[in-house]
């Protein structure tokens, strides 16, 4: 990460936490969704960005995250203690999980985590007497103004979007980051060359779980409302990964940039085309494949200013 | 209810699923590609075989061959425009790619047949044998799932783009290097896969309602049959199938039917690893 990038990131993290100052409730909101599926797409790089798996499994630990914090909420468990509760819990859920499904590869492994997110979503549906089942659940909501509410829900969000955002960091610097690098190369010649392959593994699927958890339950509180369609929105199962992808997989900047981009053309094509919204995230998909393989981080701006310059220069 | 209901049930469930799953379970077993437009390929399937009967009156056993021609020649610029560009890259590119497309193709589907549910009422009767009651019309869509899961078998082992097809399968370059024409075969393929996905749609809405809310089920089911059966194989889909239909059968009588598909689901993850091949996959298309 150069100092540039840093600077920028920062301009950025700055750049949201400020928009109560000078912004309506609307943009505000939208600052909210983008630190959280920010820290989604951080998460998510752990395991699809460093080591290459395809996992489709972040949202069964977004919504296992809300339900085990709403629940916990419900129960009379204080807001922070239920969020703390929700990561614990989803961080010990992932890790016994990968360390089963971990031993599938590529396409097996991609099937057995959209598995993992049906399973989780039919078990709490069904679960009716301590899920609420199809009705949803109602979570307590805090009794501040709503402007209270807004910012304090933005502070956390960005809070935990620091978080796994230092932790990408640290990875990528320590041994675990190259380890993983590694994995995604050859795996069998890294497990050759004495990388514990299987530990490197489930530390980081582990880690690309556990925020989710946390992210999930803070969202449960925020919006005071949850049910399974909403909790395991089978959109989001692919969003997150195409944010990461858009932005650049691998890097500690790319899901940042990438989660942004996403969240702000996601709202515009709201506004303008309703009916078309699942058509025009398609699409975005489609173009990405096909122009953008390694994300806008790879993009050679350089060479986008010089045609454009040379374009110019022909004109006059 | 009775035993043998059960199991006769679960059969000719089966045999739907199998039909389902075996264009899928090619397409994955020839090209490496999770097809994530094959639940979508199946609801479109159902929606034209609908709607050429309720406006046109036209049976659905016409429908059958036309609407699974015009769901080849889909597949086949599908496969030709976007996936051949792809097909060599990691697993999480072609999924998503072909996610992207499903998303714009459920989208239309959506805007232009809306979600409501709707179903070819043939009104066939129903016959009794044994003490098991079955309707007419599940009886024929049994018999035409498994006449076209055995025409395909037949194709693959005895026709000249079948044996390329398999070629295709066991080594890429080697049969690039016989001189057969590996893109062609590729779309070919994701052809076939399409127009037994759209045969499929016509013969479930026949026996169930159809609405565009479904794609997502019939993908999971593919998904499940092709982990259960094994993948790349038509004997595989078809033990796959009749594997998945008595099993939410049965699991459906002691548990209720809203579970069946956890059911399926939980059993396919626990069969993913303990046995990943499958039960009777094997490498190589036959």
């Amino acid at each position: 990460m150069s100092r540039l990038g840093l600077g920028l990131f920062v301009l950025w993290v700055l750049l949201l936490a400020t928009t109560p100052l000078h912004a309506d409730n609307y943009i505000v909101r939208t600052a909210i969704m983008i630190a959280m599926y920010s820290s989604l797409a951080l998460s998510w790089n752990f395991i699809g960005g460093y080591t290459g798996y395809p996992s489709f499994a972040t949202v069964a630990f977004f919504g296992v995250g809300c339900y085990v914090g709403g629940i916990a909420q419900r129960n009379g468990v204080p807001m922070f203690l239920a969020w703390t509760l929700a990561t614990i819990v989803v961080a010990a859920f992932a890790a016994a999980l990968g360390a089963i499904i971990l031993r599938l590869k590529g396409h097996y492994f991609a099937i057995g985590s959209i598995a993992v997110v049906e399973v989780c979503r039919l078990v709490i549906s069904s679960w009716r007497s301590v899920t609420g089942g199809g009705d949803g659940l109602n979570i307590p909501l805090l009794r501040w103004s709503p402007d209270e509410v807004a910012i304090f829900y933005l502070m956390v969000m960005i809070g935990i979007m620091l978080i796994t955002f230092a932790l990408n960091v640290f990875v990528d610097r320590h041994r675990l980051g190259f380890g993983l690098h590694c994995i995604r190369q050859n795996e069998d010649a890294a497990n050759m060359v004495g990388i514990n392959t299987t530990l490197y593994k489930v530390v980081a699927f582990t880690l690309s779980a556990m925020f989710c958890g946390t992210t999930g339950a803070v969202y449960a509180s925020w919006v005071g409302y949850i049910d399974p369609t909403d909790a395991f929105s089978i959109l989001m199962t692919v969003k997150v990964p195409v944010m990461v992808l858009l932005g650049g997989p691998g890097t500690v900047l790319g899901p940042v940039l990438g989660a942004g981009t996403f969240v702000i053309l996601e709202e515009i094509f709201w506004a303008n085309f309703l009916d078309w919204n699942r058509a025009v995230l398609g699409g975005i998909i489609v173009f990405l494949i096909f122009f953008l393989p390694g994300g806008l981080l790879k993009v050679s701006y350089r060479k986008v200013v010089n045609r454009l310059r040379g374009a110019e220069g022909v004109r006059s | 209810m009775d035993f043998g209901q059960i199991i006769v049930n679960g059969l000719v469930l089966g045999a739907l699923y199998a039909c389902l799953a075996v264009g899928f379970s090619l397409v994955w077993g020839v090209l490496n590609v999770i097809n994530m437009l094959h639940g979508s390929f199946i609801v479109l399937g159902g929606y034209l075989a609908f709607f050429a009967w309720q406006s046109f009156g036209v049976h659905p056993l016409i429908m059958l061959p036309i609407v699974a021609l015009l769901l080849f020649g889909i597949g086949y610029l599908v496969q030709f425009l976007f996936i051949n560009k792809v097909v060599t890259a990691p697993v999480l590119t072609t999924l998503t790619l072909t996610f992207g497309l499903d998303m714009i193709l459920y989208n239309i589907m959506t805007v232009y047949f809306s979600a409501t549910p709707r179903r070819v009422t043939l009104d066939l009767g129903g016959i009794s044998f044994l003490g098991v009651d079955m309707p007419i019309d599940r009886l024929l869509g049994m018999a035409l799932a498994l006449i076209l899961t055995g025409v395909l078998f037949y194709v693959m082992r005895a026709s000249r783009i079948g044996r390329a097809i398999v070629a295709v399968r066991m080594d890429r370059a080697a049969a690039a290097l016989m001189g057969i024409r590996v893109n062609h075969v590729y779309a070919i393929t994701f052809g076939i896969g399409a127009l037994m996905a759209g045969a499929a749609g016509v013969i479930f809405a026949m026996v169930f309602p159809v609405t565009t809310n479904l794609t997502g089920m019939y993908l999971g089911k593919a998904f499940v049959v092709c982990v259960i059966g094994g993948l790349g194989s038509v004997p595989g889909a078809l033990v796959g199938g009749l594997a998945l239909g008595l099993i939410e059968s049965i699991s459906g009588h002691f548990f209720g039917p809203q579970h069946s598909l956890t059911i399926g689901f939980l059993l396919m993850l626990i069969l993913l690893v303990v046995k990943p091949t499958g039960l009777v996959g094997k490498k190589g298309y036959e």
